[in-house]
C-alpha cells in the first residue's frame, strides 16, 4: 500500500494522576489492515484506544490519522489539543463501536444512524437517509429502522452502532469490546458484520476477547500487558511458535493452544 | 341573592370576576414558570459546573430559594423592587410612591422561587443521561454546541417534564400568595367575593375549587407530555397509563 499509514501511533504515554496506564506505545495501521488488541483487564487497551479518538488525552506521544498530526500544546506540562476544532474533525474520520452500544436513546435506529452525516458532515439528509437504509440492510435491521434502540436485542443494538459508525465513512474503526456485553448466542451476528467489514478492507482496530476473530479474522495481532505492548505480530505466529511466554499464558485462560 | 346569582354571570354576580382571577393566576403562573426556567436552566449549569466558584453561587441559590418562606421573597420583590423604583423616581425628580406593577412583581417572585426547584429538575435531569450517548456523541465528532442542541437538550426535557408537573403545581399554589400585593388573581378575588358578600365559605370553596380543577388540568396536560415523551422508552413503560 501507498500513502500514509491510516492510523500511526508514536510512544502514547496517559497517566491519570500518578498511575501510568500507558508507557509509550507505538501502532501503526495501514489501508485495510484488521489489528486485534488483546489483554488483561486493567492493560490499558481502551485507555489506548480512547486516547487515538482523543475522548482521552494522552499525556505524551504523537498521533497521526491519514498522515494528518493531531497538534497539541503543552499546558502544565500536560498536553492539551491545540484546536477543538480539529479534534472534533478527527474524530469524524474515525468510527468508534463502544462495549456498551451507546445508541441515543431519544432517537430511534433511522436517526441514530444519519444523525452523524446530517448534523456533523452537514450532508443532505435524503442522500444520507437513502445510505443509511442500506447500512442498516447491510447489517440486517433495516426493518428496525423505525425503533427506538430500547426495543432491539443487544445485538441488533450493536449491528446499530457499527452502522452508525460506518455512516461518517469513517478511515478506520476502533471497535472496544463490541461482543463482551453481549449474550453468547447475540454474538455471532456482531462477529459476522466485522467480519465482513474486514473482508470489504476496511481498516480495523479491535479491542476484543475473541480469540476466533483475533486468529481468523485479523491480519495483526497486539498484545499488551501493564501499559506496554509485549508482542505484536501475524496472528500465525502469534497464536503459533513465536508466542512470547506471557502471551501463551494469556491466551491459556481462553482455553487456547 | 342566592348562592347561583352570586356566582353568576348576571348583575352582582361574581362569576365573570371569578373567572377572570383564574385566567390571572394562570397567567402569572406561566410567566413564572418561563422565567423559572431560564433560571433555573443558568442555576442547573452553575451547578454542574466544573468551575468551583459558579457550583457555590448555583448551590447558594437553590439553598436560599427552596429555603426562605414564599411570601417573605415576594415582599422582598414587591415592597423592596418597589422602593427601589421609587428612588431612582426621586432622583429623576419626580416625588411620590412609585409601585412595582404587581404582576410583575407576582412573576418575578414566584419565577424566581420556581427556577430554584427547577434547576434541580434540570441538573437531576442532565445527571440522568447515560454518560456513553454523551461519549458517542463526542466520538461522532459533534461540537459542543450540537451536542448540547442535538443529544443534551432532548433527554433534559424528557427526563425534567414529571419534575416540571410539580414545579408548575407548586408555583400555581404559590401564586396565591401574590394575593398580598393586590393583584386580582383568583385567591385576591375570591378573599374580595368573601368579603363583600359574607359569605365566605361559599366563595372560598369555590376559589379551591377553581384551584382544583386548574392544578388537575394542568396535571393531565403534563401527563399527556410525559406519555408522549416516554415513547422511546421500553416497551414495559409504554403500556403503562
Ligand atoms: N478515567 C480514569 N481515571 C482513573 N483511572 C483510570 C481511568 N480510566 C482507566 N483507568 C485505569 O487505567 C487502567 C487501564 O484501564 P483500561 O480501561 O484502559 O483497561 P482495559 O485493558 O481496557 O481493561 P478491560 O479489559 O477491563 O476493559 C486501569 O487500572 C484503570 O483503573
Ligand atoms: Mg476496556
Amino acid at each position: 500500500m501507498s500513502g500514509p499509514p491510516r492510523l500511526s501511533v508514536r510512544n502514547i504515554r496517559k497517566s491519570f494522576g500518578t498511575h501510568e496506564v500507558l508507557k509509550g506505545i507505538s501502532l501503526e495501521a495501514r489501508d485495510g489492515d484488521v489489528i486485534s488488541l488483546l489483554g488483561a483487564s486493567g492493560s490499558g487497551k481502551s485507555t489506548f484506544l480512547r486516547c487515538i479518538n482523543l475522548l482521552e488525552i494522552a499525556t505524551e506521544g504523537e498521533i497521526f490519522v491519514d498522515g494528518e498530526e493531531i497538534r497539541m500544546v503543552k499546558k502544565g506540562g500536560h498536553n492539551q489539543p491545540a484546536s477543538q476544532k480539529q479534534v472534533d474533525h478527527i474524530r469524524s474520520e474515525l468510527g468508534m463501536v463502544f462495549q456498551s452500544f451507546n445508541l441515543w436513546s431519544h432517537m430511534t435506529i433511522l436517526q441514530n444512524v444519519i444523525e452523524g452525516p446530517v448534523h456533523v458532515l452537514k450532508r443532505p439528509r435524503a442522500e444520507c437517509i437513502a445510505e443509511a437504509e442500506a447500512l442498516l440492510e447491510k447489517v440486517g435491521i433495516v426493518d428496525k429502522r423505525h425503533a427506538y434502540p430500547a426495543h432491539l436485542s443487544g445485538g441488533q443494538q450493536q449491528r446499530a452502532a457499527i452502522a452508525r459508525a460506518l455512516a461518517m465513512k469513517p478511515k478506520a474503526m476502533l471497535f472496544d469490546e463490541p461482543t463482551s456485553a453481549l449474550d453468547p448466542e447475540l454474538v455471532g451476528e456482531v462477529l459476522r458484520v466485522m467480519r465482513a467489514l474486514a473482508e470489504e478492507g476496511m481498516t480495523m482496530l479491535v479491542v476484543t476477547h475473541e480469540m476466533s476473530f483475533a486468529r481468523n479474522v485479523s491480519n495483526r495481532v497486539v498484545f499488551m500487558r501493564e501499559g506496554v505492548v509485549d508482542s505484536a505480530g501475524a496472528p500465525q505466529d502469534m497464536f503459533g511458535s513465536g508466542a512470547s511466554p506471557a502471551f501463551r499464558q494469556f491466551i491459556g485462560h481462553f482455553g487456547q493452544a | 341573592m342566592t348562592s347561583l346569582q352570586l356566582l353568576g354571570f348576571g348583575p352582582g354576580g361574581w362569576g365573570a370576576l371569578l373567572l377572570l382571577g383564574a385566567l390571572i393566576t394562570l397567567a402569572v403562573t406561566a410567566t413564572a414558570l418561563a422565567i423559572g426556567a431560564v433560571l433555573g436552566a443558568l442555576v442547573a449549569s452553575m451547578k454542574l459546573s466544573r468551575n468551583l466558584p459558579l457550583a457555590a453561587i448555583g448551590h447558594a441559590y437553590t439553598t436560599v430559594f427552596r429555603g426562605v418562606p414564599e411570601l417573605l421573597i415576594i415582599y422582598l420583590i414587591y415592597f423592596g423592587g418597589s422602593s427601589a423604583v421609587t428612588a431612582i423616581g426621586q432622583a429623576l425628580g419626580y416625588e411620590g410612591f412609585l409601585g412595582l406593577p404587581s404582576f410583575l412583581a407576582g412573576a418575578l417572585a414566584v419565577g424566581i422561587i420556581s427556577g430554584a426547584y427547577q434547576a434541580e429538575v434540570y441538573r437531576g435531569a442532565y445527571l440522568a443521561i447515560a454518560p456513553g450517548e454523551l461519549e458517542a456523541a463526542l466520538a461522532v465528532g459533534m461540537s459542543r454546541r450540537l451536542r448540547l442542541r442535538r443529544i443534551v437538550m432532548p433527554q433534559v426535557i424528557r427526563f425534567a417534564i414529571p419534575g416540571l408537573g410539580n414545579v408548575w403545581q407548586l408555583s400555581l399554589k404559590d401564586s396565591a400568595l401574590i394575593s398580598v400585593t393586590g393583584l386580582a388573581e383568583l385567591m385576591r378575588t375570591s378573599q374580595v367575593a368573601a368579603g363583600s358578600t359574607r359569605q365566605y365559605f361559599l366563595f372560598y370553596i369555590v376559589g379551591g375549587s377553581l384551584y382544583l380543577i386548574l392544578t388537575s388540568l394542568s396535571d393531565r396536560i403534563f401527563r399527556r407530555a410525559e406519555r408522549q415523551a416516554d415513547r422511546s422508552q421500553s416497551v414495559a413503560m409504554i403500556g403503562r397509563g
